[in-house]
């Protein structure tokens, strides 16, 4: 399977299966879409077929000269010799294999606490509270999810747990006692606990900073960008605006880490379209590691994205990567959640095929010890898989989460980006189609859009 | 002149046999929480 397209002057061709990417002319460009088109299952026996040349020669004979057209054949078979175009997918067959093997649990989303000192509009947790009551984890019941963990984990060996909400500051104490349990159990029983904090920074002070800079490999820090655009959405709860209070605090963590191991993260709604200047209002604010991502909102809440929006958020994604190019380039970039890609060190296949691991990886822990498949199940009943006292009472959960992969659903098959997101989120799925074996349209077309900036980006930066 | 330039020299379909030790990141842990992103992970085996 081939996808190729223009973006920015490039012309790019991807070649799904193996995940080639070729930087090629217009000669070439039109070369393979003739190619594609005459028989998208090329093999080196069929670009050798002398109606192969022929039928090229028809096609291209009038816009480019003959001599030009072979040379361009010729590289082609040799790629698709090498594997690197035309490539099969040789890996619906390997993928009972994957699904078959013994999966451990290697993180947990912890609930630290279910309450919140701001009212976001679009919070998927109902402003901390999750469809229930207002709660911070006990020491003991956190406790008892780390043990679940080690328990679980089998010979894995890096085990992530992040500290979730609501707003983990509300409940301090308990992440920090927390945390040195952990650092005691790793030295017992060979792990490496990598702990990360998600914190809407209310509460951050230099107490809390020097802790996290010295315990937490990561930490997410939200603010949604401009001043106007996050005090709309991102208020106290007396609608005060938040952007003031913590603006500084932010800036002054992320410098104290070096710039590294965090990541600013927002949110854009159909409010602000215009989100590539939210996320250069974070440049500007010498942020370097940034991430600002679509709401996910009921078709009823004004601020949900809908299809309609699509061409204007391709028009903003293009405009960010030509001007992370330039800023590269002159010395002065960021990294972009979004727009990271990994061509030659990004993971197997295994993974791609896995998703996110939700359900068998990954699990949530409420406040009171219950585990769902992942934070964004959590308070749906139908997805209580069981807790941290009796462990997994409902294996049918995670069977099924196990069970779902780029192949299990249908308008996977023929996208181009399946091995780059890997089936999408299953609990967007889940709050669109009730059920996990499906995908968000809106957000399909989204991604499809990053992953084609993210590669454009690598083209122009490997063009000295 | 060269018409066709890979950026990539690594193919995933290399990553069948070796692959799948599992210790790699979780990806919602990351940054995301409400999409999934794996295509911008690392392996832990090459870092």
């Amino acid at each position: 399977m081939i996808h190729q397209y223009q973006n920015n002057g490039y012309n790019i061709v991807l070649d799904v299966n193996s995940g080639a990417v070729h930087v090629v002319d217009q000669e070439a460009y039109d070369v393979i879409r003739v190619l594609n088109e005459l028989n998208s299952g090329h093999t080196k026996e069929t670009l050798e077929d002398p109606r192969t040349a022929l039928y090229l020669k028809e096609r291209l004979g009038d816009l480019y000269a003959e001599e030009d057209l072979m040379d361009i054949l010729g590289a082609v078979r040799e790629l698709t010799e090498q594997g690197r175009l035309f490539t099969r997918d040789i890996y619906e067959d390997y993928i009972g294999e994957v699904k078959k093997r013994k999966t451990v649990v290697k993180a947990l989303c912890l609930h630290i606490a279910h309450d919140c000192n701001l009212a976001c509009r679009y919070c998927f947790a109902e402003e901390g509270e999750y469809h229930g009551r207002r709660a911070l984890m006990p020491y003991e019941v956190g406790r008892k999810a780390l043990d679940f963990l080690i328990a679980n984990s089998g010979n894995r060996r890096n085990l992530e747990v992040d500290f979730f909400g609501g707003e983990p500051l509300m409940n301090w104490q308990v992440v920090k006692d927390l945390v040195a349990y952990g650092r005691e159990q790793e030295k017992l029983h060979d792990k490496r606990f990598r702990f990360t904090i998600t914190t809407n920074g209310v509460l951050l002070n230099d107490e809390v900073q020097e802790f996290v800079n010295r315990e937490m490999d990561n930490v997410v820090l939200s603010l949604d960008g401009r001043k106007e655009v996050n005090d709309r959405m991102r208020p106290f709860r007396n609608g005060r605006g938040s952007y003031d209070l913590i603006v500084p605090k932010f800036q002054k963590l992320a410098q104290s880490r070096g710039q590294q191991k965090y990541y600013i993260r927002g949110t854009f709604t159909r409010e602000n379209l215009d989100f590539s200047e939210d996320v250069l209002h974070f440049a500007e604010l010498g942020f370097r590691q940034i991430s600002i991502e679509p709401v996910v909102g009921d078709d009823t809440d004004p601020y949900a994205i809908r299809m309609e929006d699509l061409p204007q958020i391709f028009d903003e994604y293009d405009r960010l990567a030509k001007i992370m190019v330039e800023r590269e380039k002159s010395g002065r970039g960021f990294n972009f959640f979004h727009f990271m890609i990994d061509l030659e060190g990004g993971p197997c296949v295994s993974k791609r095929l896995s998703g996110c691991g939700s359900g068998t990886e990954y699990l949530a822990v409420t406040p009171w010890g219950d585990l769902y498949p992942c934070h964004q199940f959590v308070g749906q009943e139908e997805f209580l898989m069981g807790n941290v006292d009796e462990g997994i009472k409902r294996p049918e959960i995670a069977e099924e989460f196990r069970g779902c992969s780029v192949y299990s659903k249908e308008s996977c098959r023929e996208c181009f980006a399946r091995f780059y997101c890997s089936g999408g989120c299953m609990a967007n799925s889940y709050k669109f189609h009730h059920t996990i074996h499906d995908t968000y349209e809106v957000s399909c077309e989204m991604e499809r859009k990053r992953v084609e900036c993210a590669i454009m980006i690598k083209a122009a930066l490997a063009d000295e | 002149m060269k018409h066709i330039k890979t950026l990539n020299t690594q193919t995933l379909n290399h990553t069948v046999k070796k692959g799948g030790c599992g210790e790699c990141q979780t990806s919602c842990q990351s940054a995301c929480k409400t999409s999934c992103t794996v295509g911008n992970q690392t392996c832990e085996q090459k870092k």
